[in-house]
């Protein structure tokens, strides 16, 4: 969980956000510095008005350089958010990365696929993979964006794990894998209408319509 | 001619469950057999779909944090366990040395329930009554503990963001103290019944085994990894809520069977105990609430944080956007991952094998299900 670092962590992310202009692979750095500059007096007892991105750290280590060297227009960002390793990556690029990171350093467990909804953003989604390497003992994340409607290639050719937890993707996020080996619904019927996790479907709704034919009952609210 | 009919259908496709007692809840399996054998299997899933990732975006974290317990049913303090750390990381706060003793004992004697329940209802589907009335009984010692420490037995809602809401009450030590001395026997008793037992090897050795690489392979963590010899375990590779401070051994297993499975959650129970039996021990006074605000508004940011519930790993990912709810709450369960692992370990063996490893691989399907 790599909580060592906690009990200076509050006063810790400021002056590694200045220092994250220098290696050059962190986007978001403009953006926090000047917010990220007030919360060092006030640490974090009476919080100022807090920084509206994650206030991230340049991630550094072995995992870290061969992904850089390897992947090194693939991937946009490799940084650090409580002590918790993550990159983003072009949607392309994943499934090379999950291989590589499978194959050539040990991170040979995937334990998560999930997805983030973000409508309002141009790339919709944030498409997360978490991985794990039991030789390491160490967990990343891997990141990317995608548009609503993208087909992001499928995981399941590297790890077998991914099989449902993309249809569960599928089911909550109407996101389509291709080359998934059985795309289909998961946890809700298969003729369901709507995907639940999307920002737009409101936590009453329901597809009435099959409720009505299966169930034979008018809706439940 | 002979009609070739009957050698000609080769394949039958039955269902069993979702009312099947056998498979612990409401899981549907399509099973494809060829005679006896069993030839594929798929799982149908979903009859418990209550969309609580859905519910975790609409709720505060506060409001949450009781819903989680309604996943995994037979281990909700592990459940609370996890998302309050989960919270925790996001605020970057830590509990105090006190609240997280307090979680380490509730968290293990609730292990110790879940596998009580597991190897009763395990026994009863192999065909032995006799466990479970045992493993019920010793069960209820764990949920006096629990109802008299917070009023609840099952959903529990034992922790608090930041900490514990109750302090302990009088006689906790003694009571939880008293149970690990009388339960180690019983772990003996029931291993009496079933460790040497002809009929329990017969149908366990052997069956369902699924080794170390698949395991990898499917993300099935927790006892079923173990039994395939794999020595990991989230408390010890990743220490969180002072775990570091007690000694435990890891079992594992060599053969990855559903007799291995069996084995090491047997001799869990007994490392449950043996933490539970120096964690209350060492109860640090103090407070029992870090510093929390009302309203719980974490930074921007996103964190993953997992434990070792009785079934493995448990994972919360959660994305905060500095409201006082959370914008994305992903749960990890370790049940439908598990799950997925059915079908392998299944085919090619045989109809009867199906209920023992279902049994073996221990899920709940409020878990699977959310």
């Amino acid at each position: 969980m790599a909580d060592e670092d906690k009990p200076d962590s509050p006063a810790a992310p400021p002056p590694s956000g200045a220092e994250a202009a220098s290696p050059g692979v962190k986007p978001a750095v403009p953006a926090p510095k000047p917010a990220a500059a007030k919360p060092t007096a006030a640490a974090h007892a009476a919080p100022p008005k807090p920084p509206a991105v994650m206030v991230t750290t340049p991630w550094e280590g072995p995992v870290c350089d061969a992904l850089k060297d390897r992947f090194d227009s693939g991937i946009t960002e490799l940084s650090t958010y409580l002590g918790q390793n993550f990159l983003v990556a072009k949607p392309d690029a994943v499934i090379p990365i999950l291989e590589t990171l499978k194959l050539e350093l040990d991170f040979d467990y995937l334990v998560d696929v999930t997805a983030v909804d973000y409508p309002k953003r141009a790339e919709r989604f944030d498409l997360v993979y978490v991985l794990y390497s039991f030789a390491r003992n160490e967990r990343i994340r891997v990141k990317t964006m995608i548009p609503d409607g993208y087909r992001p290639a499928s995981a399941v050719g590297v790890h077998l794990a991914a099989n449902w937890l993309e249809r569960e993707v599928f089911d909550m996020f109407g996101i389509q894998f291709a080359g998934h080996p059985d795309m289909r619904r998961i946890l809700l019927p298969e003729e369901w209408q709507g995907y639940p996790l999307r920002k737009e479907h409101s936590i009453l709704q329901q597809d009435d319509g099959w409720v009505r034919e299966n169930l034979g009952i008018e809706s439940g609210h | 001619m002979p009609d070739a009919t009957f050698l000609d259908a080769t394949e039958l496709v039955i269902n069993m469950g979702p009312q099947h007692p056998s498979t612990h809840g409401v899981l549907r399996v399509i099973l494809k057999l060829d005679g006896e054998k069993v030839m594929g299997t798929e799982c149908v899933i979903g009859y418990l779909h209550r969309g609580v990732e859905k519910i975790g975006e609409n709720r505060t974290y506060q409001q949450f944090a009781p819903y989680v317990d309604r996943m995994d049913y037979v281990a909700s303090v592990s459940n609370g366990l996890g998302y309050c750390l989960a919270v925790e990381k996001l605020l970057n706060i830590e509990a105090p040395p006190r609240a997280q003793a307090v979680r380490v004992v509730l968290t293990e004697l609730n292990r110790i329930a879940s596998h009580l329940i597991w190897l009763g209802t395990h026994a009863l589907d192999i065909g032995a009554i006799t466990p479970v009335f045992y493993c019920l009984r010793e069960r209820e010692e764990v949920l006096k503990i629990f109802e008299n420490y917070c009023g609840a037995r099952l959903t529990t809602h034992a922790f608090r963001i930041g900490g514990l809401q109750y302090e302990t009450y009088d006689g906790f030590e003694e009571e939880v103290k008293k149970f690990c001395d009388w339960f180690i026997p019983k772990v003996d008793e029931y291993e009496a019944l079933l460790t040497n037992n002809r009929i329990w090897m017969g149908r366990l050795k052997g069956v369902g085994v699924l080794n170390a690489e698949e395991c990898k392979e499917y993300g099935v963590t927790g006892p079923v990894l173990r039994a395939a010899g794999v020595q990991w375990d989230l408390r010890k590779a990743q220490p969180y809520s002072g775990y570091d401070q007690y000694e435990f051994d890891i079992p594992t297993g060599e053969n990855g069977d559903t007799y291995d499975r069996y084995s090491v959650r047997m001799e869990e129970m007994r490392q449950s105990t043996r933490i539970v039996r120096q964690a209350v021990d060492r109860i640090p006074s103090g407070p029992i609430m870090a510093k929390v605000p009302k309203v719980v508004k974490p930074p921007v940011g996103e964190v993953y944080v997992s434990i070792e519930a009785p079934k493995g790993e448990l994972g919360y990912f959660i994305v905060s956007d500095n409201s006082t709810q959370p914008y994305r709450l992903r749960v990890r369960p370790p049940s439908f991952v598990n799950l997925q692992a059915l079908d392998r370990m299944v085919r090619g063996g045989l109809v009867a094998d199906v209920v023992a490893i279902i049994g073996t691989l221990d899920i709940v399907l409020g878990e699977v299900d959310r």
